[in-house]
């Protein structure tokens, strides 16, 4: 019987999940949307990531989770690691491409570049005012042009001549992409201009002051786009190199921190049929009015978090009559 | 003038905007006004609610907290407010909070303390609240305000570089609080003395283990949000949390050390220091912080953290020099803005990553899970 480490990267668009095994060969992948309920999604990925599996002599020893959800998830897998997810890119893309020095990744709802020199992530930066550039902007937009997101790449290469489009800002690049479209611009232009601002805005906010040297892997949702692929090599003047997965670098990534961890408990795809639910409510203990959330595993306290002292978890669980329950593997508890 | 009493009716009860502990040294100067002294509530969410709902929007985010703990004290029956201003847009921020706060109805006198840390204008200013008032007495309450500064910037600087190591956590908090409830009162100059080198001795005596590798940090940027842990998210509890070894440099004690006739030779110093990423002094604290992060990163510190209230121009000045410092040495820079909005999930996220990132240069550098860097991050207990 072999190994498996399972990862999962649940992002606020969607949601990646892979099984690895000691060698970090991908044993199985899935990718699936996440649709505003982390937990449904994850179970989903789960049964696919089974199917895959079966008849494959694999038991997953360790879990890792990334993502926006990474704690809620963490606490269903009962992971044994939950780890940001900028760690688990560079992670994930160095195990694929060691040489890399550069780390673009544009997501649903954020981006960020990552500088490897010799093999170490040494610096990093994500967006932190505006989602301007970012996946769910392309796809608000190519549902206004009547593009499916998917052919948008296709459409801006064939453009010659791209329309400049404003990208500082969302609601002003909306109102420039429509202005242009009104007065007559070609369609395949817009598109190409969208891509073009996009990445004009990537380097100059999110890449803003770092030094952009080759080799570039551009990974997250967004590489899947050929139009932002090709300005991101007009604007760089270096080769991009998008990898096949580069949508699962996430996932790869925390499994092989996973892997690596040490830690092992057998686990079980049987997760699938717990019943797990969130509450919340603000602790009114003090006037931070924390806002707390509690994790439940068939109506037991799982674990909880928001909460700024350790009162709060207590006393929220008590106002919500919530039975005490056994707290999630390790990692997890505390934050 | 900066001295408005004529609104203040009754007895007088003055009051003060919080900055991390150092109500203690202020409540000491504002007994010298012979007045009840009304301390504002402990800063929560509430205070920054009531301060960002009537502020500017784009104002920098210490008038918020400022103005909310003014409000805050005036429901509990303050009348007299205190401010003080500095060398950017802090130096309009009594004449603003004070416009604001008569908008809101409230009737209240309002000293403002413009000469910087110049005794002779602040004793002013007292006097003219306070007629009894004479120069030996205030004197007096200005030496055990400083000292009480330097005991408390000593005792929390030594928590600060060791908190992360503890053996028994809450160790060093307990010294803490129970050291700041004593030096509260404490009011005479060798009382002080003895209280610091009994706290610091208790401090030294906690069973820590320290890890030969540890990482140390130093934390630069705008004085506000770097004295007020409330207001920076307790980023420096988050990084101990994380393992590092806090070191910060601005302080009070440090502010008094460099004001006055010294200033000029301490901005040239600092000049020299910040060469060759600046050449002039860049306003407020944005100089000190090109300066101390290139110290810093001399002396083999394995990264800095830049805090500053979003759009603080002095700030924001120093941070291209940083970038390029940070470029050019590959020294890690973490630059973090706050205002009323930001998200405490961000935040984590940049300084797990962050802390992840030096852990993993570290190995790197001192040969430890060379091979595998990832190896590096499993053993700091996963995230």
């Amino acid at each position: 019987m072999r190994k498996g480490y399972l990862g999962v990267d649940i992002g606020s668009i969607s949601t990646k999940a892979v099984v690895v095994d000691a060698a970090g060969e991908v044993l199985a992948r899935s990718y699936l949307w996440t649709e505003g309920n982390p937990v449904r999604a994850v179970k989903a990925v789960l049964a696919e990531l089974e199917e895959q599996l079966d008849g494959e002599d694999v038991e997953v020893v360790a879990v890792g989770t990334t993502g926006s959800a990474r704690e809620l998830t963490g606490a269903v897998l009962g992971a044994q690691v939950v780890k940001n997810e900028i760690t688990a890119h560079a992670v994930g893309t160095l195990s694929r491409h060691p040489d890399v020095q550069t780390i673009f990744e544009i997501g649903g709802q954020d981006s960020k570049i990552i500088i490897v020199r010799d093999g170490v992530p040494v610096d990093y930066a994500m967006n932190t005012l505006c989602a301007a550039g970012t996946g769910s902007f392309l796809s608000s937009q190519a549902r206004r042009l009547g593009v499916p997101v998917e052919e948008f790449g296709e459409r801006a290469l064939r453009s010659k001549r791209p329309t400049k489009i404003a990208g500082r800002c969302t609601v002003f690049a909306e109102s420039d992409l429509v202005h242009k479209a009104q007065i007559g611009h070609p369609l395949e232009d817009i598109i190409a201009g969208l891509c073009n601002a996009i990445v004009g805005n990537y380097l100059n906010n999110v890449g803003k002051g770092k030094e952009v040297l080759a080799p570039i892997v551009f990974q997250g949702g967004v590489s899947k786009n050929v139009g932002v692929v090709r300005a991101f090599r007009e604007a760089t003047g270096h080769d991009v190199y998008v990898d096949d997965d580069g949508h699962l670098m996430g996932a790869l990534g925390v499994a092989i921190v996973a892997r690596d961890d040490g830690e092992e408990a057998p686990f079980s795809f049987d997760v699938r049929d717990v019943a797990f639910e969130t509450v919340g409510e603000e602790c009114g203990g003090c006037p931070n009015e924390c806002e707390v959330v509690l994790v439940l595993r068939e109506r037991a306290f799982l674990d909880g978090w928001g909460n700024r002292c350790e009162r709060g978890l207590t006393r929220v669980r008590e106002h919500l009559g919530v039975a005490e329950g056994a707290r999630a593997g390790g990692s997890v508890a505390g934050r | 003038m900066s001295v408005d009493l004529s609104r203040v009716s009754g007895a007088r009860r003055v009051s003060f905007p919080h900055m991390g502990n150092y109500s203690i040294p202020v409540k000491t100067l504002a007994a010298e006004l012979d007045c009840e002294i009304v301390e504002p509530p402990r800063m929560t969410r509430r205070t920054l609610e009531l301060g960002a709902r009537h502020s500017p929007e784009f104002v920098c985010i210490p008038f918020k907290y400022n103005l909310g703990n003014y409000i805050e004290a005036l429901e509990a029956g303050a009348n007299l407010l205190i401010q003080a201003g500095g060398g950017c847009r802090f130096g309009y921020y009594g004449e603003v909070q004070e416009a604001i706060l008569r908008d809101l109805g409230y009737e209240f006198g309002m000293v403002r303390l413009v000469g910087g840390f110049s005794v002779r204008e602040h004793y002013r200013d007292f006097k003219a609240v306070n007629p009894r008032l004479n120069v030996r007495r205030a004197l007096q309450a200005y030496r055990v305000a400083i000292r009480q500064t330097r005991a408390l910037d000593r005792v929390e600087d030594h928590v600060r570089r060791n908190v992360a190591f503890e053996a028994e956590e809450g160790a060093h908090d307990r010294v803490h609080a129970a050291f700041l409830a004593e030096l509260d009162g404490t009011r005479d100059l060798r009382g002080i003395a003895a209280l610091e080198e009994r706290t610091l001795g208790e401090l030294a005596a906690i069973p820590a283990e320290r890890p030969r590798d540890l990482l140390r940090v130093g934390v630069v940027g705008e004085l506000y949000v770097l004295m007020e842990p409330f207001s920076n998210h307790f980023v420096e509890r988050e990084l101990a949390k994380r393992g590092v070894e806090v070191h910060r440099f601005v302080t009070v004690s440090a502010m008094i050390d460099h004001a006055g006739r010294k200033k000029h030779a301490y901005l040239d110093r600092m000049i020299e220091h910040a060469d060759p990423y600046l050449r002039y002094h860049i306003g407020a604290d944005g100089t000190e912080s090109v300066a101390m992060t290139h110290k810093l990163m001399r002396e083999g510190f394995d990264g800095v953290l830049h805090l500053k209230p979003f759009g603080c121009m002095p700030e924001v000045n120093a941070m291209s020099a940083l970038q390029r410092l940070s470029r050019e040495h590959t020294f890690p820079v973490l630059f973090i803005s706050y205002d009323a909005q930001t998200s405490e999930t961000g935040l984590r996220t940049r300084l797990d990553a962050f802390c992840d990132m030096l852990r993993m240069s570290k190995d790197r550098r001192t040969g430890a899970g060379a091979d595998d860097a990832p190896a590096a991050l499993a053993s700091q207990g996963g995230r």
